[in-house]
């Protein structure tokens, strides 16, 4: 079975965000894979530890986004792929239009799995985007992959209901928490690793020209949110305290009360 | 030239979600007078919805209406978009940003080589162009972005942008005939509804969230009850997802899902910079926390400081006096 994983590195997510000169700078900034994207990861070794095959890690990004895909790699993925290009803007038109070039040069795929959306951009666009360009069904936010010879059933969560879909592969998932507990990679799966096949592409590798990849959408600006002063702390007996934070409740209008 | 607009709307229990009015109100804020605004609707049993959405828009309601849409799949759902989008040729398509929203967007921005802005918040237009402002990593910081091509696709945040109130004029319904897939490459086998008559977690007004404090499985009954009384929704931290107390469903945060209630009341949650990251656009805070330090309290509004499970039953007897 020839499992694919697309991922993104992502700033961990205890990092806190600041702002300078218009941009977010990521000086000292622990970068991780995105956590959704972790759980596709460890889905794909599980698959391929039942049903044999080989995996495959895409990603699009810098230059650092290589260590991401280090660690995918000594946690058990056989080889990796890395789309570097300046030309590439962060949009997910764009970035959709790439995987869908690289993927047209590399059939066949049986499974191509993804997070449900990224935490930094969460926009939850490409896999979904990726998956019509491919014209492969998908299913989003699973929970559960159960793979057979010619389909697979899964689980999906949607706004807390549990569905169960059965898809004809190959297909493309994208992954929700619950899904699996990910692993830590080993120290021989970080020896081993090293010697792991690493392709690294432009967009002229894949056949793309930047024409053909120009962003839809544009930022104009960034700002961080409003910083919420401390309230006060209620005071008294605790039964006091909950009758006084009503009080207050009612007062504020919000509760229409 | 008039620009066309679509919204396409979505029912949930048999109702027509809030989200979707205020999908309304963002077309309203975005085009100019004469732009003709389209809806599409899908399900069973629908005619009242549509009866209600026709007050809403200037255009038509474009109603598919068959029992193989009781339940989404956007695999049925999708190629009949398709069809209503090709006689439209829509400047923008409007949604919700909620499970079938997330979903469907991208498949439609897909399909007509569009630009598409997720999750989004807040719209301003000026004379020469519409700015949207959307989270980054989950509401730690925005930004403000516009399109740079047409056509262009649109999600919306619930909870963010106040409905639309319904207008003059009366839109034509036109009701399409259901046509199957030919082949179908998914099929929904079974829907196991945990949610059913409870408040969605991402419209709520009010939302009562556990953390590691809560303990057990059980720690979540009195939050529950609370939530109840104040036709809320209980949420939670990922402490307590992963300690397998609640559904990884319920999850509050960067990983989970981002809420801003009217209220948010913090129970036994310590404030992780990933919790508050999903929860503290939320207009009110309230937290209850055992421990005076916990980092909670620096952004809440309101604190008490005391045990959870002493405290929460408490205000659910007060909340039930003041609403009675």
């Amino acid at each position: 079975m020839n499992i694919y994983v697309i991922l993104k590195q992502t700033f961990d997510t205890e990092e806190k965000i600041v702002i300078q000169d218009g941009d977010i700078p990521d000086d000292g900034v622990k970068y991780v894979i995105n956590p959704y994207d972790e759980y596709a990861l460890e889905e794909a070794i599980r698959q391929k530890e039942q049903h044999g095959g080989s995996i495959t890690v895409v990603s699009i990004g810098p230059s650092r986004t290589a260590e991401a895909l280090r660690t995918a790699l000594a946690l058990g993925a056989d080889q990796a792929v890395l789309i570097t290009d300046d030309r590439i803007e962060s949009d997910e038109f764009s970035i959709s239009k790439v995987l869908s070039a690289y993927f047209a040069n590399n059939q066949p795929y049986d499974l191509i799995l993804g997070g449900n959306f990224s935490i930094d951009n969460g926009g939850g666009q490409v896999g979904i985007r990726l998956s019509q360009l491919l014209n492969i069904p998908h299913v989003a936010s699973i929970i559960k992959l159960d793979v057979y010879d010619d389909h697979a059933i899964v689980s999906r969560d949607s706004e807390g209901d549990t569905e169960t879909v059965k898809v004809t592969l190959p297909a493309l998932f994208t992954a929700q928490q619950g899904l699996n507990e990910p692993r830590y990679p080993s120290l021989s799966g970080i020896m081993k690793a090293k010697k792991k096949p690493f392709h690294h592409f432009t967009i002229d590798d894949l056949g793309l020209t930047a024409s053909e990849i120009i962003a839809k959408t544009q930022r104009v600006s960034l700002f961080l949110p409003p910083s919420r002063k401390s309230g006060h702390i209620l005071q008294g007996e605790l039964n006091e305290q909950a009758s006084q934070l009503v009080h207050l409740l009612q007062q504020s209008d919000v509760l229409g009360i | 030239m008039s620009k066309s607009y679509v919204i396409v709307a979505e029912v949930r229990d048999g109702k027509l979600r809030q989200v979707t009015l205020e999908a309304f109100q963002s077309v309203a804020l975005v085009k100019e007078d004469g732009d003709p605004v389209s809806v599409i609707i899908m399900g069973h049993q629908i005619s009242a919805i549509a009866e209600q959405l026709s007050q809403y828009v200037s255009g038509q309601v474009y109603v598919i209406d068959h029992v193989d849409l009781k339940t989404y799949n956007a695999e049925i759902q999708f190629p009949l978009i398709k069809e209503v989008l090709n006689t439209l040729n829509p400047h923008a398509v409007f949604l919700g940003h909620t499970a079938v929203g997330r979903e469907l967007a991208p498949m439609i921005a897909a399909y007509l080589e569009a630009g598409q802005l997720s999750d989004v918040i807040a719209i301003e237009k000026s004379e020469t162009e519409v700015l949207y402002t959307r989270p980054l990593y989950a509401g730690k910081a925005f930004e403000q972005k516009k399109f740079s091509h047409t056509p262009q696709v649109v999600t919306i945040r619930p909870n963010n942008i106040v409905a639309a109130d319904t207008i003059d004029s009366h839109a034509q319904i036109i009701t399409i005939d259901y046509v199957p897939p030919s082949s179908l490459r998914s099929i929904v086998q079974d829907v196991i509804r945990k949610t059913s008559g409870k408040v969605d977690l991402t419209e709520a007004k009010i939302v009562v969230s556990g953390g590691r404090g809560v303990k057990s499985v059980d720690g979540f009954k009195p939050l529950q009850e609370l939530a109840d009384v104040l036709n809320g929704a209980v949420g939670a931290s990922r402490g307590a997802c992963d300690a397998g107390y609640c559904d990884y469903a319920l999850q509050i945060g960067q990983t989970g899902k981002v809420v801003t209630p009217e209220i948010y009341i913090a129970c036994g949650i310590s404030g992780a910079i990933q919790h508050l990251a999903g929860m503290s656009q939320s207009r009110i805070i309230i937290a209850i926390n055992k421990d005076p330090e916990a980092p909670i309290f620096k952004l809440a509004d309101y604190g008490i400081v005391g045990d959870l499970f002493v405290v929460v039953p408490l205000l659910t007897e007060e909340f039930k006096r003041a609403l009675a």
